[in-house]
């Protein structure tokens, strides 16, 4: 018997005004998989996201996580649901220092130990990090920077991440790293990852599963493996 | 020598009293981008609820609580009530809801309390070279500066209130309630326009007694860059020494000119203020 999966969606639609960007999306992510969500510009990869973390109202369908319903909660109150979303660029705040970054992302936990602890299993993830954790996010790399959004993210302990283009703007080596990175945390951190790529190839080459939006539809559906071989798909939506 | 050394004494004392005027535009510019217009008005009510309260119980140490608090209600709500409405359009709308209020409450000032000024007795002695007055106004808005200070480097609430203020977005991700920051950034100004205006008022409040002092703040955060507490401060020490010399050596006709001076040669110098941020900022 297969378990609830952590996050279900069901006939999802968002709109802009008059614009549709998302058409009654249904989708159900397991726990502790790794999936992706690919999709051309514009087929409304970052509009399901913001929809799933409540940055952007859903105008109707419904979003389960873990069985609990949070299509209406505010978007800071999904922190507490567990739920983490790292929007397209990081979001890292560039006035800040990297330590405080950090120590935003778990502020609404309480407990200071509890937090504490957090931030060195954190800073432990991310050497990089550790070696610049009281210089301004400012002086970050890109790949750092992604590292440090990521991070943030981690510090709330979420069940389930969203991640908006982790690789966007990052040399190809750099990106291997941070989906080299998204496997580990899989593994090591008990966490479920939704991952919109731009970049199909790389995203279908780590995740298990992937959906393929198409003018803010699901057009297809299947396991990574698959998606990657099937030729025509892959002409048609992901352009390679 | 003599004249020299009076006139820095008063310009610092003057000078704290800007600064603590420009601190709270300041304040308020970085978390909302939003020039309030009506800070001296928000002030101007808490010197009178101070009068009011100070009459009726005798005590001016009581009336100067109230002003605070006056201070702080009045300042949430004005964030709650009228600025919240119309955030996220043109950020003239904002500016103008804040001239307006400034209108609204001066002319509700001289229909509660009629235009004439009243004598507001204060009980620190203001006569002779650098009064207790004076020390109090220096120790006072130093000692907010230092609260401030502490509040946004140390403390989670700070943390939150940076976060909101520069990426709101990002800050509600991370679980920071945003409107709940800018109002508490709102109040918290409110209450450092509300010391300013009990330091200013004093021995004559009438409604348009800030009028003035709010000139020269808003001259002093300019100077100091809108985006920069120690901006502020500093443009507010700078603006008030400038002006005491000036009124002194040249006569006190001119201070208001020199004001202006200082405002266009800082900002054809710097046009961001003298301490803003060399980066541009990403819109």
């Amino acid at each position: 018997m297969a378990e609830r999966p952590i996050l279900e969606v069901e006939g999802l639609t968002a709109r802009y005004g008059a614009v549709t960007a998302l058409n009654g999306v249904s989708m159900s992510v397991a726990r502790g998989g790794i999936c992706a969500v690919l999709g051309a510009n514009g087929a409304g990869k970052t509009t399901l996201l913001r929809t799933l973390s409540g940055l952007k109202r859903a105008d109707a369908g419904r979003i389960l996580l873990d069985g609990a319903d949070i299509t209406r909660i505010p978007a800071e109150r999904h922190v507490h649901h567990g739920l983490a979303h790292v929007p397209e660029g990081g979001g890292v705040i560039v006035e800040l220092s990297v330590e405080e970054n950090l120590r935003l992302g778990g502020l609404w936990r309480s407990g200071r130990r509890d937090r504490a602890r957090r931030m060195a299993e954190v800073l432990e993830l991310f050497p990089p990090l550790r070696e610049r954790v009281s210089r301004p996010a400012a002086t970050l790399s890109g790949g750092e920077r992604q590292m440090l959004a990521l991070g943030r993210a981690l510090m709330a302990r979420p069940r389930v991440l969203l991640l908006d283009e982790p690789s966007l703007g990052l040399a190809p080596l750099v990106t291997r790293q941070i989906m080299h990175l998204l496997l580990e945390l899989r593994a090591a951190q008990d966490l479920t990852v939704v991952l919109v790529e731009q970049n199909a190839r790389s995203a279908l080459s780590i995740t298990d599963h992937g959906f393929v939006l198409n003018q803010g539809e699901v057009v297809m559906e299947d396991s990574s493996r698959r998606l990657l071989a099937d030729d025509r798909m892959r002409h048609a939506y992901l352009g390679f | 020598m003599d004249q020299f050394l009076n006139l820095t004494l008063n310009g610092l004392s003057s000078g704290a009293v800007y600064a603590a005027l420009a601190l709270s535009l300041v304040i308020i510019y970085q978390a909302t981008r939003v020039v309030n217009f009506a800070q001296p008005a928000l002030a101007l009510i808490s010197v009178y609820i101070a009068y009011a309260v100070s009459q009726a119980t005798g005590s001016y140490w009581l009336g100067f609580g109230a002003a605070l608090l006056t201070g702080l209600v009045l300042g949430a709500a004005t964030e709650r009530l009228l600025i919240r409405p119309v955030h996220g359009r043109s950020p003239l709308s904002a500016i103008i809801v804040t001239l307006g209020l400034l209108l609204v409450l001066q002319g509700l000032a001289g229909m509660v309390w009629s235009n004439e000024p009243h004598s507001f007795s204060y009980p620190l002695g203001f006569r002779g070279r650098f009064s207790a007055s004076d020390w109090f106004a220096l120790a006072s808005v130093g000692a907010v500066a230092l609260l401030l200070f502490g509040l946004y480097r140390l403390t989670p609430l700070g943390l939150r209130m940076r976060a909101a203020a520069f990426r709101p977005e990002a800050a509600r991700l991370s679980g920071v309630r945003v409107g709940l920051m800018l109002t508490t950034g709102w109040a918290i100004a409110s209450v450092i326009g509300a010391l300013a205006g009990m330091l200013a008022a004093p021995p004559f409040i009438f409604p348009n007694v800030l009028d003035a002092v709010f000139i020269y703040a808003i001259a002093a955060a300019v100077v100091g860059g809108l985006e920069n507490p120690f901006g502020a401060l500093v443009g507010g020490v700078l603006i008030g020494l400038c002006l005491s010399y000036v009124s002194g050596y040249a006569g006190p006709e001119l201070t208001t000119l020199a004001a202006l001076a200082i405002l266009v040669l800082v900002l054809s110098v710097r046009p961001d203020g003298l301490f803003s941020r060399p980066t541009a900022r990403k819109v």
